[in-house]
């Protein structure tokens, strides 16, 4: 019998096939790419969690580098995260907001009095109002933010220290200087 | 100008047909029916709850759930779906249209939150490459066909294989 390369095609196209849903299947489908990487962080006014009087708004971000984080009491993978961002804070790494997210304000001021407060501010959103103009699909979520108030980084899931070292402190470091080159 | 007609004057000024309070009168009444006007077209501008619905399903089904992602905010359970849900019609109520109200979802959470993808460069392959096979296939099919058929059509004897063939036929007949 003649071979002929028609022979071949179905496995060709069977492996073309292959290949491509192999790549599939090495991305995460929930982890969205954000859209506001280099964007300016949405304007929002807020409740601050341990003073809701007064209100947290965009302006708080502006004139330092600061790591904003998307936390709930209700969310289990804030627990794992929490001891790296107390480290973060014992040793003045970085200006932290947080958001605490879908929570009452009762649980949230529980949660942090639990296990310490790495936060210098706490912004409090029942209703997902920052959250979903931050594109925030699931907490934590992390937010690097530079000295002119636009977003640069973006990080989902639990910050380790490993992660800090490897992923996020180079980028801080690098906006830091940024912040120090422009007068 | 005689006494008697001054005081009539002066009594006319202070009566209801004298020309300054008849002013007064009208300037009232006619402020009265404006603001009348004014509200009915506050009014007609409000949307009732209805109309906001309809346009909150509208709109939340054509949006994907980024929790369970494969479901829409309209019919999702999920606590991120519901509060989306609040912002399509808060969105709605301030007088966004429904572009608008997808298109702020879609600054925030990228094309991914479309159930329907666009048709922009990036999807060009996933809407143009079902057509595309059918196409490739289509003219495989016409051109295998008629390749085919062409096959079919013999070419006629030569004169010597013609002789041949009589030859043989004609043997076979006596047989």
């Amino acid at each position: 019998m003649k071979m002929t390369w028609k022979g071949l095609l179905p496995l060709l196209i069977f492996s073309a096939m292959g290949i491509f849903l192999a790549i599939g299947l090495t991305k995460d489908p929930s982890k969205l790419p954000s859209q506001l990487i280099n964007e300016p962080f949405p304007e929002f006014s807020l409740p601050d969690l341990f003073d809701p009087e007064t209100q947290i708004d965009q302006t708080y971000l502006k004139g330092q580098v600061t790591l904003v984080n998307v936390f709930g009491s209700w969310c289990v993978a804030c627990d794992l995260e929490h001891p790296t961002l107390r480290r973060l804070a014992a040793a003045n790494e970085i200006t932290m907001l947080g958001i605490d997210w879908r929570d009452t304000m009762e649980k949230g001021r529980l949660w942090l009095e639990r296990g310490g407060n790495p936060y210098d501010r706490v912004a409090f959103d029942a209703d997902s109002i920052l959250a979903i103009s931050l594109g925030v699909t699931g907490a934590p979520e992390s937010f690097l933010v530079d000295h002119t108030g636009q977003i640069r980084f973006k990080y989902v899931g639990p910050i380790s220290d490993k992660i800090w070292r490897k992923e996020i402190k180079p980028i801080v470091l690098a906006l830091e200087q940024e912040m120090e080159a422009t007068p | 100008m005689s006494a008697k007609h001054a005081m009539r004057a002066k009594h006319e000024r202070h009566s209801l047909q004298s020309p300054a309070i008849c002013r007064t009168l009208m300037f009232v009444f006619i402020s009265l029916f404006m603001s009348l006007f004014m509200n009915m077209a506050a009014l007609a501008q409000t949307m009732s709850d209805k109309e906001v619905e309809a346009r909150a399903h509208e709109v939340g089904s054509a949006l994907r759930c980024v929790v369970c992602q494969n479901q829409s905010i309209d019919e999702s359970d999920a606590d991120l779906a519901k509060d989306m849900r609040k912002l399509v019609r808060f969105r709605i109520r301030q007088g966004d249209s429904n572009a608008e109200v997808i298109s702020y979802m879609q600054s925030r959470y990228g094309d991914f939150v479309l159930l329907k993808p666009p048709v922009q460069s990036n999807t060009y392959f996933l809407w143009f490459a079902p057509v595309g096979l059918m196409l490739v296939f289509l003219i495989w099919y016409v051109v295998r066909t008629r390749r085919t058929t062409m096959q079919l059509e013999p070419e006629p004897l030569s004169s010597a294989e013609m002789a041949q063939f009589k030859k043989i036929s004609k043997k076979e007949n006596n047989t």
